[in-house]
């Protein structure tokens, strides 16, 4: 795949792909109904391939198919690879799903993984959303350095991430109503949280162009060469 | 003969020999707190009191060994400690890592549990090494609890505590009052936008996984909007970027149609599989956009880059959209696009607040019972080393790390 024939049919495919995807622009056609068609089935395609050799064979396949052998030819092995018969029988109780009448089995993995989700998130969060955040919010909101002159900037920066927070909370407290001195305090958490996601706007806007900039400069300087 | 001479000669130079090994002795107990720079060729002194001890709170593998600090372990003179090896008495032993200078322990995570291991540890320098005599034997081994992190288990409990009493309580009757959500609002009058106007809606449950807290929230959503479809007799259509996601899509839909009376109305098609690659699926539900038109576009769950370029392209066809999603990067786009947006925890409140059931109400005011408490160690943590920094008084700085440590993870 490294021959330079190979390589230029590569890049017209790519430039050619490009360009009919961005006909989705103008509108809707039947060139961008085409490049969308082949993105989907090659995507779908290469997704399944790679799950099915780069993480049911290897986690699931060739472990289990060792510790068989090692049980049956040797040498013996511990039974650790027992534990894979677990998600083995899982995995075939959701393909069940195939079988109409035998489709309520499938609903136990389901059942399995949004129940395992739930319990390992709910720690990992409670970790690194709630205390390491609850932690690293106690500061002094004011600030001397170590000769004992007053820091304006940083307490003004302590002060500011401090009210943001306590504003923050409030907006997001649902069993209050939005009236009076609490309504006027989530306000302000609303003014906080749209000015952060302005200045996240901005600065993914910017990341957004640099891809275009890679685009553009594939498609003058590696398919036209038009820059170098 | 034994003259006059060189018996002055033996006795000066045995004299001499005497006062070498005088300073010899001197130097071999250098003044405290540093190293002795009298000596020409200088050995660092082998750190003291080395111990092992299984490392606690973990899954088994890890021995953790500690010293108190070399005297030589000042102004760079240690360049420091490597800890050495062995499964016998008498060796051999191996390095099995380094330590840096001013350290006084290091975990060994290369062992094999219930196998017996000896240590020593070399401090190391410029100029030579020295070794502590060999400790051990220690072996290591798992525990079922991890009692460094007690503190999230009590925190757990109190928050969990909390979200089970308003459950209770809710279920006995007690009324409990959510705030108004905008975005929530209107998904009743979408739905009805799209029903008058003889068009689809759409449903996009995020680009996770049924592993992502985001897309539970979202899916549980979909189950509410479809028993609503399901009653104005709407067509929805869910493409899913995940084959779990449309399992469980399907299943939650069908159960909706069930609740609504109106079985037959479902069919598998409402979900579809389109493809795990991002920027597929959203050419896919991009191109679903434009030729299905939907009147009414729903985007709960979560979401990368793809969530403008779904946005302005329903924006664009002119559907009403309702977005939630809980990926700060994204967030600023959908409130820029959509019409109504559930940012953060309203997304996660949102199944709570659209069907009202006690259980789910009952974990809303659990949560903001969580939520008053970080306000108040906020609130208390922030005022003691405020006052700290105005008055100098010690206890304030004391009280303060208290409450922080509370909450420091081990």
């Amino acid at each position: 795949m490294d021959h330079p024939g190979w390589v230029l049919f590569g890049t017209w495919v790519a430039a050619l792909l490009t360009l009919g995807i961005a006909t989705f622009l103008y509108k809707d056609n039947p060139v961008y109904k085409f490049c969308e068609a082949v993105f989907v089935g090659i995507s779908a395609g290469y997704w399944f391939v790679s799950y099915f050799w780069q993480t049911l064979l290897p986690k699931l396949g060739y472990p289990f198919y060792a510790g068989l052998k090692s049980w049956f030819v040797g040498p013996a092995q511990g039974p650790g690879w027992l534990v894979l018969i677990i998600p083995g029988i899982l995995g075939v109780m959701m393909l069940l799903r195939l079988v109409p009448k035998a489709g309520w089995i499938a609903r136990w993995p389901l059942a399995f993984v949004v129940g395992y989700t739930a319990g390992l998130r709910l720690i990992t969060f409670l970790q690194s959303n709630a205390m390491t955040q609850l932690q690293n919010s106690v500061e002094p909101v004011i600030r001397y350095s170590q000769s004992g002159s007053f820091l304006g900037w940083e307490s003004f920066n302590v002060l500011l991430v401090t009210v943001g927070t306590f504003a923050g909370l409030f907006y997001f407290f649902f069993s209050q109503e939005h009236k009076g001195v609490f309504g006027r305090v989530a306000r302000v958490g609303t003014w906080f949280l749209m000015i952060t996601f302005g200045a996240a706007f901005g600065y993914t806007v910017m990341g957004r162009m640099s891809l275009l900039i890679g685009r553009l400069d594939f498609l003058l300087a590696d398919w036209l060469h038009l820059i170098r | 003969m034994f003259t006059a001479r060189k018996s002055a000669l033996l006795h000066l130079s045995l004299v001499a020999l005497l006062l070498c090994f005088a300073g010899t002795i001197s130097l071999a107990q250098p003044p405290a707190g540093g190293p002795d720079t009298t000596r020409t060729a200088i050995v660092p002194r082998a750190p003291g009191n080395p111990l092992t001890e299984d490392t606690k709170g973990d899954e088994g593998g890890s021995i953790t060994v500690r010293w108190t600090l070399s005297p030589d372990d000042t102004g760079g003179f240690i360049t420091g400690y490597e800890i050495l090896r062995a499964a016998k008495l008498d060796g051999p032993f191996k390095s099995v890592g380094f330590a840096s200078p001013r350290a006084t322990r290091f975990a060994d995570g290369s062992t094999f549990d219930d196998s017996s291991y000896y240590y020593k540890i070399v401090a190391t320098g410029a100029t030579g090494s020295s070794e502590t005599p060999v400790i051990g034997p220690a072996q290591s081994s798992p525990q079922w609890f991890n009692t460094n992190r007690g503190n999230v288990l009590v925190i757990g409990f109190l928050v969990s505590g909390a979200i089970l009493y308003y459950i209770a309580s809710a279920r006995k009757g007690k009324k409990l009052f959510i705030r108004r959500i905008a975005g929530l609002e209107a998904v009743q009058d979408a739905i009805g936008r799209a029903t008058e106007m003889g068009r689809p809606i759409l449903y996009i449950p995020g680009i996770q996984d049924m592993d992502d807290v985001q897309t539970v929230a979202g899916v549980t959503i979909l189950g509410y909007v479809a028993r609503t479809i399901a009653e104005y007799d709407t067509r929805l259509e869910v493409p899913t970027s995940r084959s779990i996601v449309m399992s469980t899509a399907r299943e939650t839909i069908r159960s909706a149609f069930l609740a609504a009376g109106r079985p037959e109305k479902y069919s598998d098609d409402i979900v579809h599989y389109v493809t795990d690659e991002q920027f597929g699926y959203v050419a896919a539900v991009d191109g679903i956009m434009v030729r299905e038109k939907p009147a009414t576009c729903f985007y709960m769950g979560a979401f990368f880059a793809e969530a403008l370029i779904m946005a302005e392209t329903g924006n664009s066809i002119g559907a009403i959209q309702i977005a939630g999603t809980a990926m700060p990067a994204q967030l600023p786009f959908f409130v820029a696009a959509c019409d109504y947006t559930l940012i953060g925890e309203e997304l996660f409140a949102a199944s709570a607040y659209l069907s009202n059931e006690p259980r789910q109400l009952g974990s809303l005011k659990g949560q903001d019972v969580g939520k008053s408490i970080a306000m108040l160690v906020i609130a208390a943590g922030v005022a003691l080393f405020t006052l700290n920094q105005i008055t100098r008084v010690q206890w304030f700085a004391s009280a303060g790390q208290w409450l922080k440590d509370l909450f420091l993870l081990n």
